[in-house]
């Protein structure tokens, strides 16, 4: 068959490409090596290493990590990284999933789902700094309508109780619709059917969603939670602008840890120890996430 | 909320008898739906609140907020805030009506912005689409092998990359540039390359074969066949491209340090941190604001329908 004298066309086709996509490709590989391949081993090579940039780099072995195993700070930094986590994503995932399904039970239009993402569109700089007002504790409209409630207005940036679960709404905020929207793209891929069968079978509201939405949204559900846990472990933005770290270290997430280890001790060596860390602690929650979710399994067919 | 919508079935049975049309009929505003659309609203009040206040913030005078913040309208109207943002009062009118008195030029970090997305997006978008090309269109030993390891490096975080990123654009004397700020993102992302490839090999074979026989290269193939009938999805990836890059802090944080390469993010952070501790210049931060956010959210306004038909399809980032 291959040797059928055809016409010249399908022979044309079969050409190997090689050379052009040699050329097509050697962009986006500057790229991919020079921009991720290369910090991957640099960074992992680094964290072996005492450096403060101005003198040579000098092998220390496993010291960086002796450290880090002993260092207060540290656990410190994990412990609030992953309260942060746990709020932003537990409060996100319910927020999203109601949002989305509201969506679709009530309308399509395209403007109300643009709405919605309207936050996803700012920084967060910008999310960050409208929330330092609105929850200024003299000042904020918040904390004035926390007043006319009756209730004791709240430090919500200032008090060590408050700060992280502020930060992690305040991240709610701008990403709910980004999330909503994700949902509700998996929600349309449920067949129309599946529902006209829980209805004909009388299953009420409540019931339809917990015994088919949410099992049949499973793999795309399961998608969103990684994406977003890995988005939110590396939380900074926030931090940075509002609290810088406080009070005290109440808010000193890992990813300001590092920062401050590297541009404000000038200790990369440690620094790089402490974002293998927070890599490998990524991977860990991908990897397990991934095998409870069977987020690429599906029970659609 | 079971038994109010148990008759459901019937109702819009009877009612799709009496409506010949094909649009769905109106559903009878049951106490569910009138609870659903409570809610629905709530949440949108709880997500535009925020922009509502940043306007009317930062059309307010400065000490009148501190006199009266309980007024949901401007407090005493006053443009003051965008003068102060735009360095077009005096140090001593701007620290009379709280600012810092602080030089800032925000017509440089406002270009600094629009440079370094617009470099980003245009190099970004186009080297991807090239890289979609070959992983598409063009027929070579290896390919997918390749195309898994640049999916591989999806899973490798930002964080990890930052560090080592930073010291190499320090060593090519780059810091406090905007190449050295473009420079990172400007070859590819894998995300993007996995989108437009998605769309590439859609392009129908016959109409890759006719150009072909009628003598046109694959490069010509490209540029005059695939990215026309690509423009939709690469307008997609441009527009949300150009919103990550004009939001990103942390990487231009690290980078810059003088009004040389300063970009809005940065410098709204500044603007922040120079504000008065005693008492915040709020009405000029919410100005500042809203000049750095106004762009992108008239883009959006623009593309709106596009980005969120396509949020869908980018559920697999």
């Amino acid at each position: 068959m291959a040797n059928a004298p055809v016409a010249s066309p399908p022979r044309r086709r079969r050409r190997d490409d090689r050379r052009l996509a040699l050329i097509f490709l050697l962009p986006a590989t500057i790229g991919l090596v020079v921009f991720y391949f290369w910090p991957l081993v640099r960074g992992i090579a680094l964290s072996f290493t005492s450096w403060d940039i101005l003198t040579p780099a000098q092998f220390i072995g496993l010291d960086n990590y002796t450290r880090m195993v002993s260092d207060p700070v540290f656990w410190n930094a994990v412990r609030v990284t992953l309260l942060y986590v746990v709020i932003n994503i537990g409060v996100q995932t319910v927020v999203a999933l109601l949002i989305a399904v509201l969506m679709q039970r009530l309308s399509q239009s395209t403007l109300l789902r643009s709405l919605v993402l309207t936050p996803y569109l700012v920084s967060n700089v910008v999310a960050a700094l409208v929330f330092l007002w609105i929850l200024d504790f003299q000042l904020g409209i918040g904390n004035q309508v926390l007043a006319w409630l009756g209730l004791d207005r709240v430090g919500f940036f200032t008090s060590e109780a408050w700060v992280i679960p502020t930060i992690a709404l305040v991240n709610v905020w701008r990403h709910m619709g980004y999330t909503a929207l994700l949902i509700f793209a998996g929600l349309q891929t449920i067949p129309h059917s599946v529902y006209e069968a829980a209805k004909v079978d009388g299953a009420s509201e409540v019931r339809t969603f917990f015994s088919i939405t949410v099992p049949l949204l499973r793999p795309i559900l399961g998608l969103v939670l990684i994406i977003s846990v890995i988005g939110s472990f590396q939380v900074f933005d926030t931090v940075a602008v509002t609290t810088n770290g406080g009070p005290v270290d109440a808010s000193r997430v890992l990813q300001l840890y590092i920062y401050n280890n590297a541009f404000g001790q000038f200790d990369f060596g440690y620094a790089s120890a402490l974002s293998v860390a927070l890599l490998v602690v990524l991977v860990l929650v991908t990897f397990v996430q991934y095998r409870i979710t069977r987020a690429g399994q599906t029970d659609l067919n | 909320m079971a038994h109010h919508t148990a008759p459901a079935p019937t109702a819009a049975q009877a009612s799709r008898l009496q409506a010949p049309r094909n649009r769905p009929p109106r559903p009878r505003p049951t106490l569910g739906r009138i609870l659903a659309w409570t809610a629905m609203v709530i949440i949108l009040i709880v997500t535009l609140f925020p922009f509502y206040w940043i306007l009317r913030t930062a059309l307010s005078s400065n000490g009148a907020l501190y006199a009266n913040s309980q007024s949901l309208l401007p407090t005493e109207f006053s443009w003051g805030g965008f003068e102060r943002v735009f360095g077009l009062q005096t140090t001593e009118e701007a620290i009379a009506q709280g600012g810092s008195g602080a030089s800032i030029d925000f017509w440089r970090y406002l270009l600094n912005s629009i440079a370094v997305a617009t470099g980003i997006t245009a190099c970004q978008v186009f080297f991807s689409a090239m890289a979609a090309y070959a992983f598409s269109r063009l027929r070579w030993a290896g390919r997918n092998h390749v195309f898994s390891v640049f999916l591989l490096s999806l899973m490798v975080p930002q964080i990890f990359t930052l560090l080592p990123n930073f010291l190499l654009i320090r060593e090519m004397g780059l810091i406090d540039t905007l190449l050295g700020i473009m420079l990172p993102s400007l070859f590819m992302t894998p995300f993007a390359i996995f989108f437009l490839r998605q769309f590439f090999m859609n392009v129908a074979v016959e109409v890759e074969e006719a150009a072909l026989i009628d003598g046109a290269s694959k490069v010509r193939v490209f540029f005059v066949l695939i990215i026309p009938l690509s423009v939709g999805p690469i307008a997609t990836i441009s527009i949300l491209t150009y919103i990550t890059a004009w939001n990103d802090y942390f990487w231009p944080l690290m980078v810059s340090y003088t009004d040389e390469s300063r970009v809005l993010t940065v410098a709204l952070g500044n603007f922040n941190e120079q504000s008065p501790q005693t008492g915040p210049d709020w009405a000029g931060l919410m100005a500042a604001t809203l000049v750095a956010a106004l762009p992108m959210l008239v883009l959006f306004l623009a593309f709106a329908k596009r980005i969120v038909n396509s949020i869908g399809f980018s559920g697999i980032k």
